[in-house]
């Protein structure tokens, strides 16, 4: 039997062209070419798959250029066809994740090539994707590159196969909202008694109808008059005065900032930067404006177009942050800005 | 971020390059933006030709926040 052939696709960062200063990179194909995590996946498959190709493109290339890295790598993709497509895992790196769950669910759909790929639960590209896309669920890191590869490959083999896929938990997948008929050993009281009684122990139990999670939040009524409005600047691209004065981390950040900006006009090269490590800083180190724009916040102040820009704002380092401490953190600078008597908010991501 | 200022009950516009993320996320107005390492800015422009580009894209936001919506919407033009 021949082997089955996989093409693969990884960011510039996994296929060692560089970190942030190169996530330009557009993407390329490598025919006959094992890159990276390729290596890990090889020896999973044994002498059952091989990696005919390996896709490299940059993470921000992909997502700017969206329609054109789509239709480059499609064709990229169908100039090997291959039995399967493979792409990551992104663990969580946001715009790797939705890179691959974009081009897997486009591989899908427009070549009729299976897909799958891997990622952290809490990477945008899950909940984009998941429901389409065969996603194994990884560790936040890539020191989780060996878990990770241990559920992929073998899914992967299964899909090539066209075996059938067991439930999520088995295979190691995401829940992707397919249900499945099946006889259980023990009957529904029994099951739902002992639910109980562990509950009442205060034991771990697993539900076996989890409510789903609308976890959407309606907006509130437009600002009725600008002219008289404060409204505040936030952002999680890591806007900080120059030498990051409390040490909010490059990624998966602790805590967030509140910075006066009475009387400053102009961010400035010498006097903000940014402490984000998930992208290109260069830009930011320049002109923070271009990620927090203080500067023209303040035209519109003077012209009256706004009533006033709010003299602090809040920053933080959306890289790796933990939806939670997110969450917490803007919970608590919220009532700070309500407190101030604040009306609206611009929230700026990198 | 943006869901928990709004559900405290403050309007708030997201300003992103990656809309689809701000959409999975929550945020109820979305302005896109450049690009990621700079959102609000283009270095290959001039100084005043950029600061024209930023001052467009923070006008949409205000526009934005002075604009009911019903749901999610991206305010693209």
């Amino acid at each position: 039997m021949s082997k089955i052939k996989v093409v693969h696709y990884i960011n510039q960062f996994f296929a060692q062209i560089g970190g942030e200063e190169k996530a330009d990179y557009p993407a390329e194909l490598r025919v006959g070419e094992i890159v990276g995590p390729g290596q890990a996946l090889t020896q999973q498959f044994g002498e059952e798959a091989e990696i005919v190709a390996t896709i490299v493109c940059g993470d921000s290339y992909f997502n700017e250029n969206l329609d054109k890295a789509k239709a480059d790598i499609l064709e990229m993709v169908k100039s090997q066809n291959p039995d399967i497509f493979i792409a990551g895992p992104a663990f969580n790196a946001g715009r790797y994740g939705v890179a691959c769950g974009t081009i897997c669910d486009a591989v899908q759909e427009e070549l009729g090539i299976p897909a799958v790929t891997g990622m952290y639960v809490e990477n945008p590209g899950a909940d984009m994707f998941k429901n389409k896309v065969y996603t194994v669920s990884t560790k936040n890191s890539a020191a989780g590159m060996r878990d990770a590869v241990k559920k992929l490959a073998p899914l992967a083999l299964k899909i090539a196969k066209g075996e059938k896929i067991g439930a999520s938990c088995e295979e190691g997948y995401m829940p992707n909202g397919v249900r499945v008929n099946f006889f259980e050993k023990e009957r529904g009281s029994k099951r739902a008694v002992k639910m109980l009684l562990k509950k009442l122990a205060d034991k771990p139990f697993e539900t076996e109808y989890p409510m789903p999670s609308f976890d959407r939040v309606d907006p509130q009524p437009a600002i009725k008059d600008l002219s008289k409005a404060t409204i505040a600047l936030c952002t999680s691209g890591g806007i900080v005065p120059k030498g990051n004065p409390d040490h909010i981390e490059s990624s998966n950040a602790s805590h967030y900032g509140e910075y006066d900006i009475t009387g400053v006009m102009d961010l400035t090269e010498e006097t903000y930067e940014t402490a984000h490590g998930g992208y290109d800083p260069v830009y930011a180190n320049e002109d923070a404006d271009r990620v927090l724009p203080v500067d023209v916040m303040r035209e519109f102040e003077k012209e009256g177009v706004i009533g006033k820009l709010h003299n602090k704002f809040y920053t933080t380092v959306g890289n790796g942050t933990a939806v939670a401490s997110a969450k917490a953190f803007a919970e608590e600078y919220a009532q700070k800005l309500i407190a101030d008597g604040v009306d609206a908010v611009i929230m700026t991501s990198t | 971020m943006v869901k928990a200022i709004e559900a405290a009950g403050l309007p708030v516009v997201h300003m992103c390059t990656v809309t689809p993320i701000s959409m999975t996320v929550g945020a109820n107005r979305i302005v896109p933006t450049i690009a990621i390492p700079h959102p609000l800015g283009n270095p290959a422009l001039e100084k005043d030709e950029e600061y024209a580009l930023r001052k467009g894209l923070v006008e949409k936001a205000l526009k934005a926040l002075t604009t009911e919506v019903d749901g999610q919407t991206i305010f693209d033009n």
